[in-house]
Parts: structure tokens; sequence; C-alpha cells
């Protein structure tokens, strides 16, 4: 395969990645790594590094959409950034410890829990009111448009939601991805906040906690030119269109099939890992 | 306050997009340069990890490289362009507060800003 042929593969399959990814919530970034490693038999730390880059575009790029539905909270997003931040950096320097064997498992695992994830618990759109120490001093509430009146909401068990985002931020470093599953989880569940809110703040983190792990990812030559190319132009390429077409979709069936084949991701990647074929 | 916070935000939130597109089109500009000139053969393999050449991991590096005309290096300008976008949105968001004078989150975000500055220390 010739390197023009090998990048319009390349491109079109994360066209489709960031297509799926915005549709069905999942995020595009998740997949790239197994796609690159499973399919092209690309180092992983090379596909490690195309997929963080492509996460910065796809969350810079969405930012203004995300903001004008007016459910992204500023401050908490800025205070979890500390805490996401730090563990991408921690993370990053993992990445260059860890023998490739070990993150293929742990990304199996995570590609599990991400599918999981999309299904299990209820999600609430409700706030809670209760006040403690933390989330007074620090103003870690807000208020959103939901059905017509604006919902009030106050933070809840703040350091269990800061220390959750410093895991998230870990993995984000050591597997280049958004790790926005885990980021939701910390808003979400943790933090009692709703979860419109959880979702489009975490969708804001996402960039700047990639870019904390950029730095250490490209002086260690782990972002390859020839492969982030097609790899970030197709990913916000198809996130970007996924996320206009979005309002039309019935993306219930699309849901499931994603989920499937990002569980099926999942397992081969902690198999070839296990066998050392990564 | 909620009013000043939502004009803040969709500031920002433009001024990403506008990054990410610029860094897009130098992407794109790099990607042609870098096919055009792709040798003929089978493709670079990336299956065993050797780290991608010196000069492309430093700005510097990247900076001599584009003005040799060296396709790979305008691809990673790009890169970095992007890398950027989202610590000028935390520089932005903290101007932000500093203007609603909102000094506590002034700070949370010279923290973020400087485990980011860290993180890109890296690179120099």
């Amino acid at each position: 395969m010739s390197s023009a042929e090998f990048s319009g593969i390349l491109f079109f399959s994360s066209v489709l990645a960031g297509l799926l990814g915005a549709l069905t919530g999942l995020g595009g970034g998740v997949v790239i790594v197994p796609l690159l490693t499973l399919v092209f038999h690309v180092d992983i730390r090379y596909a490690i590094g195309a997929s963080l880059v492509s996460v910065i575009a796809t969350s810079s790029g969405a930012a203004a959409a995300y903001v004008r539905e007016g459910f992204s909270n500023i401050r908490i997003g800025m205070f979890l950034e500390i805490a996401t931040t730090l563990g991408a950096v921690f993370g990053a320097y993992l990445t260059t410890r860890v023998p490739t064997e070990a993150i293929g498992i742990v990304f199996g695992l995570v590609l599990l829990y991400s599918a999981v994830a999309s299904y299990k618990g209820k999600h609430s759109n409700e706030g809670l009111l209760t006040t403690s120490g933390l989330a007074g001093m620090l103003r870690l509430r807000g208020s959103f448009p939901c059905e017509g009146k604006e919902v009030e909401y106050v933070a809840q068990r703040v350091p269990a939601g800061f220390g959750l985002m410093f895991s998230a931020g870990t993995l984000s470093g050591l597997l280049g991805i958004g790790s926005g599953a885990v980021k939701v989880l910390a808003m979400d569940q943790a933090m009692g906040l709703p979860f419109k809110v959880s979702t489009t703040t975490s969708n804001f983190m996402i960039g700047v906690t990639a870019a904390a792990s950029a730095g250490i990812y490209l002086s260690r030559g782990y972002i390859s030119p020839g492969l982030s190319m097609p790899v970030m132009l197709g990913v916000l390429a198809g996130s970007l269109t996924g996320a206009k077409i979005l309002v039309h979709a019935n993306v219930k069936t699309l849901r499931t099939v994603f989920a499937v084949v990002i569980v099926v991701m999942g397992i081969e990647m902690i198999i070839n890992s296990v066998m050392g074929k990564l | 306050m909620q009013l000043t916070d939502e004009k803040l935000e969709l500031a920002v939130g433009r001024t990403l997009q506008t990054g990410v597109l610029l860094a897009a089109v130098v992407v794109l500009i790099g990607g042609v340069m870098f096919l055009i000139h792709a040798p003929a053969g089978p493709r670079p393999d990336y299956s065993h990890f050797h780290g991608v050449a010196a000069h492309l991991r430093t700005p510097t590096g990247i900076w001599h490289g584009i003005l040799r005309g060296d396709a790979e290096s305008v691809i990673q300008l790009g890169l970095l362009l992007l890398i950027a976008t989202p610590v000028v949105r935390v520089i932005l968001a903290g101007v932000g507060f500093l203007m609603e004078r909102d000094q506590l989150y002034a700070w949370v975000s010279v923290m973020v800003l400087a485990v980011l500055l860290y993180s890109l220390w890296h690179i120099q």
C-alpha cells in the first residue's frame, strides 16, 4: 500500500469513527486507537498520539455549539480541570514507562466500561440543592434551562468528584482518549449534577485535559505527522457532520451497533495484549 | 453575572472554532505537500516504534523544517496550533473572570494554565 492509499483509507475510517462517535455520544477518539492497532497494525504509541490530537480537534471544534445550548458550567469545569490536567500529565508519564501490553489491557477495559456506561444508570436532569462547605466556598452551583423553566443545582461530594476527575485525566493521558465516560461519571453520579450539565461540561473539559499531555507526547516523538494528518482531519469532519445531523436522527439502533463494535474491540485489545501481539 | 458568563463563553467558543479551523487548514496544506512528495512504493512502517524524527519534536525544529519546505514540519505546525487552542481558552476564561472581578476563579485559571505550561515546557 502506498502512502496516498494508506492516508485515504485512514481518512475515511476516521470520518466514520467521528460520525458514529458524535451520533452516539460515545466520542470518536475511543475507537481510533483500536482501529489503528488492530486493523492497521500501528504501534500503540503512534496510535495514542494520533488519537489525542483528534480528541483536541473535536472538543475545541464543538465548543461554541455546546456553549450556545447554555448547559455547560464554566466555573465547575475550570475547577475540575485542575484535577484532570494534573492527572493527564501523570498519565502521559505513565505511558512512557508502562509496557505497551499493560496499556492495551487498560484500554480494553475502558472500552468495555464506555459501552456499558452508555446504557446503565438513570440519568436525572434534576438539580440537588444541599450546599456543603466546599461547594459553597467555591460557588460550584448554577442553573440551566429545562422544559421552559430554570433548574438550579449545587455540586455534591466535591472531593470524590475531584478525585474521579484526576483518574479521568490519568486515563486520558495514558490512552490518548477524551475519557468522557469517566468525566460524566464524576459529575453525574458522584457530584449529582444534572445529566445535561455533566455531558456538556465534560465535552468542554476534554480539550484542555488532552492538551496537558500533548506536550509530553510531542517531545517523546509519539505524534507522527503522516498518521495524525488523515486521522485528525477525518475525525474532525466526521464529528462536525455528526453534530449537525444529530437532531434529526433516531440513534437508538445505531447506539446499540456502535456499543457492540466497541465491546468486540475491547475484548480483542485485551486478548492481543495478553498474547503479546499488540 | 449569568449573561456576562454566557457572552464570554460564546466568544471563547468562537475563538476555539477559528483556531481549530486554522489548524486544520495548515494540516491540510502540509498533507497535500506530504502526499505529492511521498516516495513511490510502500507506506512507512508504523508497526515498530522509533519515535518521529528529532526535528519534528520541537517548535524550533519544526520552524527550520518549514523553511526547508519539509511537508511533515508543516503538518506538525498545524498540530501545534491545535494544541494551543485549549491553552488560549484557559487564558481567555481567566481574563474574563478578572473582568468580572472574580479573583477566586482567576486564580483557578492560573493554576490550570500552570499545569498546561509545565507540559508544554517539555517541547523546548
